[in-house]
């Protein structure tokens, strides 16, 4: 079950020829591969191609009656393993995952699939998880297409193109028997935008089909002598295949006059931003009717030689319009042309950045510079374009820098993974700062304020593997964090069984909140929801235990600061050997409220007896420290300014987004802070006896009240 | 140099500067950014037009600061527009931003321009983490963004769009869609936004009810906006007579004796303190504040418009008033407390409220309550604490409205008889009077060296350890203080420190100035 319901979604996968798709664009994709004839799809979610796994995952319907398999793979690198069902079976396959850490995962399997060839058409959809909004390393993919030879395509963003290249691609995968990949970037896989559908195409050949009748050929297994052969196969036979069915089919695309003293090579997925840059520029109109002759790579990876050598001969000058780095097309084009002896000048990362985003605003400057450099008679009647420094430079915008705060992601409203940094920063106050290793996921966060712990991100399910040099007897333990989502990802084998393996005295946070919560809220092995088509609440302690942890806590309220400090306390203490494991559940608060929230307001329409709970601050008791918030931020916790001339200070205030998860008061009971949070519980639908008892408690306190305020001073006067 | 750049016609190209409408949408992870995204591109494509949209969900989903980028333009003879995936600054037609911090990053990041941008921004704030972490007031100043919004929209509907939202019953993507509709920067009427509402079907009543409410807002300007409650500087116009004999006594002093400058606070002042304890600690307080006052006076006050005074009139009401379990237990059983709390969750006749509290007294607290003899004899013996400890220290669900437990805590508010031979009132008293003394020591030689010592009161607050760690950084600095108090500039550092020790919780800024002052001064 994943964070929102994809069924809309899944009607689009039905849509059939005469139809026309509007939608996301890696829903378009997925769409695509359906329409390709595919026999098997897997992946690992993760931003941005995660939607691509929830609607498959949604579309059990569509999937059986074409005859499809879908797997949720178990990480990058299973996903890669299965696309060895087309080394020998013609049937078409494809995976996704967010790269390029998921392709770091994969390289193993993908570098054995690449060598050997396929025979059915294979495609990587990689969300290229670069530039602004990124939440990884900035790297490219291109070149793991490189090392392995896999065929790349960057088609430009617009669904139409994308779709059409995706069936081509599976062709272009069978021609030359060599894995593809797909490279979309995250505005391109999230770009609302439409295509003419066709219907989807059941797979010629199917699972069934290939398991009844197995074949085997001992060359296309990477052994010596069979690997060396490869590598001559891929320069000799696959790598002019490829070249000669793109050229064929001209997946790339020409654009422009056909002559022009100047012209720009560009990765397909630039396209976009380059005709606006030449807009601004006067050089184009808004519909691509451009004056710059252009050369669109919707394949940039193999570098098509002679349509490279066509483009260039007769001009002066190109740019090449490459993001990221390092320039490898850029590299790649002046191999050509020198060796062709074509004088074309080379220009790119001269007047490009090296590295970051190419946004049109960039672009402009670019293509601005390179004209003014080559052939400023273009620039002859550009008008102005538009332009922010001016006001950016104005007094009043220069102050609001220094005011507007940064909003780092933090942990959602009710988070079940609070608690537990709450508790280690309470653990942090009375033993010390520890060696934390942190993970990838949403606990991730721990490393931002509030909480300030962490000390290193190693990748997906390693933060335990990232302690294990810190393996000696010391004064203090080393600490590693690990979501759920890692654990079963490669953290089981490559965190808590190498600790146990090489007697690890460290200590090992499994946070475990029911889902891969970061990536959308997907099931995993120890999903406590039943999943009719996945095998679902396998234990994570039994799966510790198995592996030879023996010291082994399961907590099944981390909301119990509290507890939770005082386990972790035991943890950093005991005299016990080898690694203290301690594994921290409670389900996610986004996918628990998904769940109940409906239910809950279902029981109070119906005239069931529902407590509801929130949490609220008495603002007068309330000194305005903020201290508990410095071990909490929750987004609804808050600070307000009271209408009170003797308090400077605002003081902390709970909004009703509130999810009554109890946190607050936790950490105030247990971090000893202050009286002021106190827990609502609303009664809807009361039973006669809660009215009575409450009716009745109500009017002694009533009483009591009144007597009290008699005797008061009354002070209206002095307001 | 001669230009020799040629104007060259582009006959094949068109109007090269016509370009697609740009719309982003700055807002936070969990605003409801996509749906308004799809509705705008919904609209759009309901007119024929071309449209796209992008987003970067992902992490920044999760509460941090996200964008959303649409564009939209008809087609031309069958060729659709080439649509950018990234907003480009100074080429935006509209912002829409969901909080008023989000506009501010959205100028900043060039997006709103005078020759352009149609600036839509509620302004209601919602806090980031760094400005709530602060241990003094870290919220930023409002007034930058109104100031820049001056200089950087073209035009600018700016109003509390999430306020507008909540009171129908809607989220703030429905006010937004309906202030970009009474906007009237798109080409499109009315009836064929609220089509596009009602198509979604689910909510529609109640967005379809803001949309109309931020319609009309901007169509016909300010009517049911409450202006955003800002802190209050103390009110100065006479009180009526107070109908309590004793205290209208003192307020007639008040109005007397202290200087007029400080009186509106010293109303305030008197207010906490006889609700604190009674009247006759009121007129305690009034006694202190006169001689105060006095020095003051001596010390040149009259040209500094009684800031001595002023300062003293509110830090020695927060001083006097201390937090101690009789006051908290007060609060809680009050008859007020109760009503704001079924106010704000707006309870109905057919609900029932409980609150629980969640308390946890250490032996401190207890001791607190003593007599004052008893309590230091006590102090003395740290085996015997250790041991009672062990029996109060520990976290206790109060629940508040059962009546066991609202007798407790009514009876330990009602400790107040007993609160001034209390070890706690002896150890409050003598901290001020040590901390007056500094400060009127101070005021003779150097004013705002008073003035500063005054508002260091400022940092004790808290419950428990916070407590301790705020008296701790109260000591630290005004040993610091004395460090310098001979230099001209003492004031300044004064000043310094303060505003160091309320930037973060374990005092590491405090330390670095002391460190600094300890380079020079010793």
């Amino acid at each position: 079950m994943a964070e929102r319901s994809f069924a809309r979604e899944v009607e689009d996968l039905r849509l059939g020829a005469g139809d026309t798709f509007r939608g996301e664009g890696i829903l378009a994709i997925t769409k695509a591969l359906l329409q390709s004839g595919v026999a098997y799809v897997g992946g690992y979610q993760g931003s941005p191609i995660s939607h691509l796994m929830d609607v498959l995952a949604d579309a059990k319907d569509v999937l059986d009656d074409l005859g499809v398999v879908f797997q949720s793979s178990a990480n990058e690198a299973a996903a890669a393993a299965m696309l060895s069902a087309s080394v020998m079976y013609p049937l078409r396959g494809a995976v996704a995952w967010k790269s390029t850490v998921g392709t770091n995962v994969a390289s193993d399997a993908l570098a054995n699939l690449a060598s050997g060839g396929v025979t059915g058409g294979t495609m990587i959809v990689v969300g290229e998880d670069y530039g602004e909004g990124s939440s990884i390393m900035q790297e490219r993919t291109h070149a793991f297409a490189m090392k392995s030879q896999m065929w790349l395509l960057d088609p430009r963003p617009d669904h139409e193109c994308i779709v059409n290249l995706i069936e081509k691609g599976f062709e272009l995968s069978e021609v030359s028997n060599t894995p593809v990949m797909l490279e979309v970037r995250v505005r391109a896989c999230h770009m609302h935008g439409s295509f003419a559908c066709k219907d989807n195409v059941r797979p010629a050949h199917t699972i069934k089909d290939a398991l009844n009748n197995p074949k085997r050929d001992v060359n296309r297994i990477v052994l010596p002598p069979a690997a060396y052969e490869h590598e001559q196969e891929k320069i000799k036979t696959r790598m002019p295949a490829a070249i000669g069915f793109i050229r064929d089919n001209r997946l790339n695309e020409w654009m422009g006059p056909a002559r022009g003293k100047v012209g720009i090579v560009m990765q397909g997925g630039m396209y976009n931003n380059v005709i606006r840059a030449l807009q601004y520029l006067g050089l184009s109109d808004a519909y691509g009717n451009t004056q710059v002759p252009l050369y669109v790579m919707n394949v940039t990876y193999p570098v098509i030689e002679a349509e490279v050598a066509e483009f260039c001969l007769d001009k002066d000058a190109v740019l090449i319009v490459e993001e990221g780095q390092p320039e490898y097309l850029e590299q790649a084009i002046n191999t050509v042309l020198r060796r062709k002896d074509i004088q074309a000048r080379v220009h790119g990362k001269d007047v490009l950045p090296m590295g970051g985003d190419y946004t049109a605003q960039v672009l402009l400057g670019g293509i601005r510079d390179f004209l003014e450099k080559t052939e400023p008679r273009l620039l002859g009647n550009r008008p102005p374009a538009p332009d922010a420094v001016p006001v950016l430079g104005h007094p009043a915008v220069e102050k609001l820098k220094q005011v507007v705060p940064a909003r780092p992601p933090g942990l959602c409203t009710g988070c079940p993974e609070r608690p537990i940094f709450a508790a280690m920063k309470l653990v942090e106050e009375e033993l010390g700062q520890h060696h934390v290793s942190a993970d990838i996921g949403c606990h991730l966060f721990s490393i931002l304020p509030p909480f300030n712990i962490g000390a290193t991100t190693m990748g997906f399910g390693l933060g335990p593997a990232s302690t294990s040099a810190f393996n000696v007897k010391a004064d203090k333990r080393s600490i590693a964090v690990m979501g759920d989502g890692g654990f079963w990802h490669n953290g089981l084998t490559s965190g808590i069984g190498n600790a146990v393996f090489n007697k690890h005295d460290g200590v090992f946070v499994i946070v475990d909140n029911f889902y891969t919560s970061a990536t959308g809220g997907q099931d995993i092995l120890s999903s406590r929801a039943a999943n009719k088509r996945r095998k679902t609440n396998n234990s994570i302690v039994q799966a510790v235990k198995g592996i030879g942890a023996q010291w082994v806590r399961q907590i099944d309220r981390t909301y119990d600061v509290g507890k939770m400090r005082d386990t972790l306390k035991e943890a950093l203490t005991t005299a016990d050997e080898g690694p203290k494991v301690i594994v921290a559940s409670s389900e996610c608060m986004l996918n628990k409220q998904r769940r109940v929230k409906p239910q809950m307001s279902k029981a109070i329409k119906d005239g069931v007896r529902t407590v509801k709970e929130r949490f609220g601050v008495d603002e007068d008791v309330c000194t305005g420290d903020h201290a508990c918030i410095r071990l909490s931020g929750c987004p609804s916790l808050s600070v307000k300014q009271l209408d009170d001339p003797l308090r400077d200070d605002p003081v902390a205030a709970i909004d009703n987004s509130c999810v009554g998860c109890g946190n607050c008061g936790e950490v105030a009971e247990a971090a000893v802070l202050c009286p002021s949070f106190y827990r609502a519980d609303v009664i809807h639908n009361p039973s006669r006896w809660d009215k009575l008892k409450s009716k009745v408690a109500m009017s002694v306190i009533g009483w009591l009240q009144r007597r009290r305020d008699r005797r008061r001073v009354g002070l209206e006067a002095l307001a | 140099m001669r230009d020799e750049r040629v104007r060259l016609a582009l006959p094949a190209a068109g109007d090269a500067t016509e370009r697609p409408i740009s719309i982003a949408i700055v807002a936070m992870g969990g605003q409801g950014g996509g749906v308004l995204t799809d509705w705008i591109v919904q609209l759009a494509e309901n007119h024929g037009w071309v449209a796209q949209s992008t987003s970067v969900p992902g992490v920044a989903q999760r509460t941090g600061a996200t964008i959303y980028y649409i564009e939209a333009m008809p087609p031309l003879d069958g060729r659709k527009p080439i649509l950018s995936l990234m907003p480009t600054p100074g080429d935006v037609d509209v912002v829409m931003a969901a909080e008023f911090m989000e506009a501010g990053r959205s100028i900043l990041r060039g997006l709103v321009t005078p020759e352009r941008t149609t600036l839509i921004a509620s302004n209601h704030r919602s806090f980031a983490i760094g400005e709530k972490i602060v241990p003094g007031n870290g919220i930023a100043d409002k007034g930058a963004v109104t100031g820049a919004i001056g200089v950087a929209a073209k035009t600018e509907i700016i109003f509390d769009l999430n306020a507008l939202a909540i009171a129908h019953g809607s989220v703030i993507s429905a006010a937004m869609f309906g202030a970009l509709a009474g906007a009237g920067v798109l080409p499109f009427n009315r009836e064929s936004y609220l089509d596009v509402i009602r198509a979604g079907g689910k909510g529609a009543k109640a967005s379809i009810e803001t949309f109309d409410a931020a319609f009309d807002r901007v169509k016909t300007g300010p009517a049911d906006v409450a202006a955003p409650v800002e802190p209050r500087p103390a009110s100065t116009k006479p009180a009526p007579a107070p109908l309590d004999p004793q205290l209208s006594g003192l307020v007639a002093r008040l109005t007397r004796e202290v200087p007029v400058p400080a009186q509106a606070m010293a109303r305030a002042g008197l207010r906490k303190v006889v609700d604190f304890q009674d009247v006759a600690y009121g007129a305690e307080y009034l006694d202190i504040l006169v001689a105060l006052s006095t020095t003051d006076r001596n010390a040149g006050g009259a040209e500094r418009d009684y800031a001595f005074t002023q300062a003293a009139a509110k830090h020695l009401a927060n001083a006097m008033s201390y937090d101690d379990v009789i006051r908290v237990a007060d609060l809680k059983t009050r008859a007020g407390r109760r009503a704001r709390i079924e106010s704000e969750l707006e309870l109905s006749q057919d609900q029932v409220l409980h609150t629980t509290e969640f308390m946890h007294p250490r032996m401190e607290e207890v001791m607190g309550l003593l007599p004052a003899g008893f309590g230091r004899w006590l102090g003395a013996r740290p085996r015997l604490l250790g041991w009672l400890d062990r029996r109060v220290n520990k976290g206790r669900r109060v629940r508040t409205y059962s009546l066991p437990w609202f007798l407790v805590l009514y009876v330990v508010g009602g400790l107040r008889s007993i609160r001034r031979h209390s070890l706690r009132h002896a150890v409050e008293t003598d901290h001020r009077d040590q901390w007056l003394r500094n400060a009127t020591d101070a005021v003779g030689i150097n004013y705002q060296l008073g003035v500063e010592i005054l508002q260091c009161r400022r940092l004790v607050k808290g419950y428990s350890d916070t407590h301790s760690r705020g008296l701790s950084k109260f000591d630290r600095t005004l040993a610091a203080i004395k460090l310098v108090e001979r230099r001209e500039d003492a004031a300044d550092w004064a000043r310094r420190l303060r505003e160091a020790a309320l930037k973060d919780g374990p005092g590491k800024e405090l330390d670095g100035v002391i460190r600094t002052i300890e380079s020079f001064a010793s």
